[in-house]
């Protein structure tokens, strides 16, 4: 791991990104993408389970698919627009995960969403819920705006990550507004460097993923990005390299951007300048 | 009597607990969550937890998501 490992919580991971398992094609798909990956951690949602009193076939669950010894499950509490349904949400993942004996029962990726054409977040609900989950003894990460005050909120009312999106879920618009991420990390990492902060949501290829990490961000976590690409283990494999690319490239410390040129060769001992 | 799974009313005998019921629609225990009027029903309690006429229960698995 030459990026080198990171924290969160309780929780330490030598792998930067964190994928999602959702718009697969197929389940077969999802392991051989995730394995691509080098992921540790992938999200779940939670739904209504499907009911057949009728003895027919049962689906089949994506639990069967994920390795719970290999991968820490973070649970999602997507689709949830109140505080009061992502804390139901996030009780009835940790319920379902301690029944797995997965370690990811300890934590949450909370969302509280605003808005249902944009999935924006609601930061109000956002930031009421991250409270009520970490009395009821979570470790919270956030999916937030890359609203620097509200990331410094966040985190002071314990969070253990905020999550920055890079744009609107599932847009593939990339990092929309670096300066505000760049702000956020800021606002999250000035006294307490090694606070994790995860861009979380809207990446589309893996540029956007390196630029992430060149700002400084600990990780990535993606899911269409992956799972809709045509090749998505190839993609996979693509924004691993990202990840690590963006990571050596941040801790190498950039040239400085200037608006003219600079020669790479010696300006000296050039030959006679012909007439 | 009457209760309400997943959205969907379903006749149920009286005195059926939550792993009963789950048994109803062969679901492994292990693999689901439950509420009952929006409080969380702990896996521990299934046998233990009678449901009541009129109750709302959520079942519910983990599906992909990001």
């Amino acid at each position: 791991m030459p990026s080198g490992s990171f924290r969160i919580g309780s929780f330490e991971f030598s792998s930067r990104l964190f994928v999602g398992t959702g718009k697969y094609a197929s389940f077969t798909q999802m392991s051989e993408a995730l394995d691509a990956s080098g992921s540790q951690v992938v999200t779940v949602a939670i739904r209504r389970d499907c009911l057949s009193d009728s003895g027919g076939a049962r689906q089949d669950s994506i639990l069967d698919h994920i390795d719970l010894d290999r991968y820490t499950v973070l649970p999602n509490t997507a689709g949830c627009f109140s505080a009061k349904d992502a804390i139901r949400a996030a009780r009835l993942s940790r319920e379902l995960l301690e029944g797995q004996g997965n370690k990811g029962a300890k934590w949450v990726k909370l969302e509280v969403l605003g808005d249902r054409k944009t999935l924006l977040p609601d930061p109000i609900g956002t930031l009421e819920a991250t409270e009520k989950l970490i009395e009821l003894g979570f470790e919270v990460l956030v999916y937030s705006s890359d609203d620097p005050i509200l990331a410094q909120r966040l985190k002071t009312a314990g969070a253990v990550s905020v999550m920055p999106a890079g744009a609107p879920i599932g847009t593939g618009l990339g990092i929309l507004n670096r300066n505000n991420i760049r702000l956020c990390l800021e606002a999250l990492k000035d006294d307490d460097p090694d606070y994790p902060v995860i861009v979380d949501a809207g990446v589309g290829t893996a540029s956007d993923v390196a630029i992430a990490m060149e700002l400084g961000a600990d990780g990535v976590l993606l899911n269409t990005g992956i799972a809709g690409a045509a090749d998505p283990v190839r993609m996979a494999k693509a924004m691993s390299h990202a990840i690590e690319a963006g990571r050596l490239a941040f801790q190498s410390g950039r040239i400085p951007k200037k608006p003219y040129a600079t020669a790479s060769s010696p300006t000296e001992g050039l030959i006679e300048v012909s007439a | 009597m009457q209760a309400t799974v997943n959205g969907q009313q379903k006749e149920i005998d009286s005195g059926t607990n939550v792993t009963a019921l789950l048994g109803l629609y062969e679901l492994e225990p292990i693999r689901v969550a439950v509420e009952i009027n929006e409080d969380l029903v702990a896996r521990s309690s299934f046998s233990t937890t009678t449901i009541f006429e009129g109750d709302r229960i959520e079942i519910v698995t983990f599906v992909g998501g990001g």
